[in-house]
């Protein structure tokens, strides 16, 4: 589980931080809550997590809430099997 | 009553947390019309103050130009003070064709529709256009109007890094299946004052099949060689789909804004967007005014010329000084001070030595981005500028940046 984990973290420092965004994330991170990923940029963690994992998320699943924290991502993907 | 003591409670505590957080905004009272010296009544009560103006958007200096006042008198006289109707209904008189026609020409563009403000412009064009078979893919420092189109369309969303290219093509990737893909960007961006690669970015649509969308409204009147916008800096005029920029800025500062582009975008605005629909039309008098703008910028780049020069002028000033700006060539220059109080402290000091600069700090821009904005205009004369230097010089040396790198300054201040 902590492989996924660590996928996505890289996935969201590596998408969503400047190069001089120097703040640390972790697994409890709140990204959205946060305002680390806004909105209208949930979409590419949720089309990385398809692709990458090769499964299909509905929309009513991809909530901000699902998608808040690394450790609630690995939660939502643990239900498609991924962990 | 309905307005009662529980309910007012929950209002003044939200008042006073704004208060606490240190960005409750305060008007200054400004007597006398914009101008590079206005007088102003700050606080409110006190006795005015003559100061030099470093924040207006009037850029070319027109908002208090003899020629434009004259023009929206006479629009009053023959045209009247208001429609009292929106533009579709009774709302539409010829001086509003002959802006439209003006805009679309100076623009170099296929057509424009006039709406009351950009930020209508702005919520309307994205819904009228775009469906959610569709997506927007956003630079990520877009202005908040935008933001707020883009929440009222049914479209995907997408960002990319600011202003990065290879992020941006990466999206066009992910999204090549959408019916239309539509890039989204400011043109110059009003808090970094740095201006979007549009040569690349088209580029990459025309790559992609993608159509590009330009706020360009810090920008229209005077970046570009004869003042275009940033399509002419860039060399691609008549390659952006869709523009919206403002009268409210250089064009004289009035109100209005206007979408220009394809001819069929033009008119799906005209068919359905909301801010145009249900908005009344912009008043003969601010139209007038504004085909007297066009006249001005279109047969002359005299101002636009020694807006150049000005800031040209000022960059090197404030560089020579010690004080860290960011690079770039707009007339926008922000002074980098990083901890909020300190631009506000600055802002303070500018003002009791007759300077009038606004300090921005977080949410407006990043945390540990704070700075005083400055603006530059044609109507500063280069004593106007002499003196805000002094200004900004003693303010310098009071608070001891000067010659300081970031880091320092951090560390003497905080984040």
């Amino acid at each position: 589980m902590s492989d996924v984990k660590n996928v996505v973290l890289n996935y969201v420092k590596k998408e969503y931080l400047e190069e001089d965004d120097d703040r640390e994330i972790t697994f409890e991170t709140p990204l959205i809550s946060g305002g680390i990923v806004d909105s209208f940029s949930m979409v590419s963690l949720l089309v990385f997590l398809e692709n990458k994992y090769n499964i299909k998320i509905p929309p009513d699943e991809a909530t901000p809430e699902a998608f808040d924290t690394v450790n609630n991502i690995a939660v939502l993907l643990k239900r498609y099997k991924v962990e | 009553m309905a307005f009662s003591q529980d309910i007012r409670a929950i209002y003044q505590k939200e008042l006073e947390t704004i208060r606490e957080s240190g960005i409750f905004k305060e008007e200054r009272i400004i007597c006398a019309p914009q101008s590079s010296e206005i007088e102003v009544e700050f606080p409110v009560g006190s006795s005015h103050k003559k100061v030099i103006n470093m924040c207006a958007n009037n850029y070319l200096g027109l908002s208090s130009h003899p020629d434009v006042v004259e023009a929206a008198r006479k629009g009053l006289e023959h045209r009247g003070y208001g429609m009292s109707s929106v533009r579709f209904i009774c709302g539409t008189q010829d001086i509003h064709k002959e802006l439209e026609k003006k805009l679309t020409a100076f623009l170099g563009t296929e057509d424009t529709i006039l709406f009351p403000s950009c930020m209508d412009a702005n919520a309307g064009v994205f819904e009228a256009v775009l469906t959610p078979e569709d997506v927007m893919i956003s630079d990520r420092l877009v202005h908040a109007s935008i933001v707020d189109g883009m929440r009222l369309c049914k479209a995907q969303t997408d960002t990319f890094k600011h202003s990065d290219m290879g992020h941006l093509e990466e999206k066009l990737q992910l999204h090549q299946k959408a019916r239309v893909k539509l890039i989204i960007t400011d043109g110059s961006f009003s808090m970094d004052g740095d201006l979007a690669k549009l040569d690349k970015i088209v580029e990459l649509a025309e790559k992609y099949n993608a159509m590009v969308f330009v706020d360009d409204s810090h920008a229209t009147g005077f970046i570009g060689k004869t003042g275009r916008g940033t399509h002419e800096h860039c060399g691609v005029v008549g390659k952006i789909d869709i523009i919206t920029t403002t009268l409210g800025k250089a064009l004289g500062g009035a109100s209005g804004g206007c979408v220009s582009g394809r001819r069929e975008i033009v008119e799906m605005c005209r068919q359905k967007a909301r801010p145009y629909l249900f908005s009344n039309t912009i008043p003969p008098v601010v139209v007038s005014g504004a085909n007297r703008v066009l006249d001005i910028i279109s047969k002359t780049t005299e101002r636009r010329d020694k807006l150049e020069k000005n800031t040209e002028f000022w960059r090197k000033g404030l560089t020579e000084a010690g004080l860290i700006i960011k690079e770039g060539e707009t007339p926008i220059v922000p002074v980098m001070l990083f901890n909020a109080k300190l631009s506000q402290d600055f802002s303070r000091e500018l003002y009791e030595h007759g300077i009038y600069a606004v300090g921005f700090f977080f949410p407006v821009v990043p945390k540990g981005q704070a700075r005083i904005r400055t603006q530059l205009s044609a109507a500063h004369e280069r004593h106007h500028l002499e003196k805000a230097l002094e200004a900004f010089t003693r303010a310098g040396k009071k608070f001891d940046i000067l010659h300081k790198t970031k880091q320092e300054i951090i560390d003497k201040f905080g984040m």
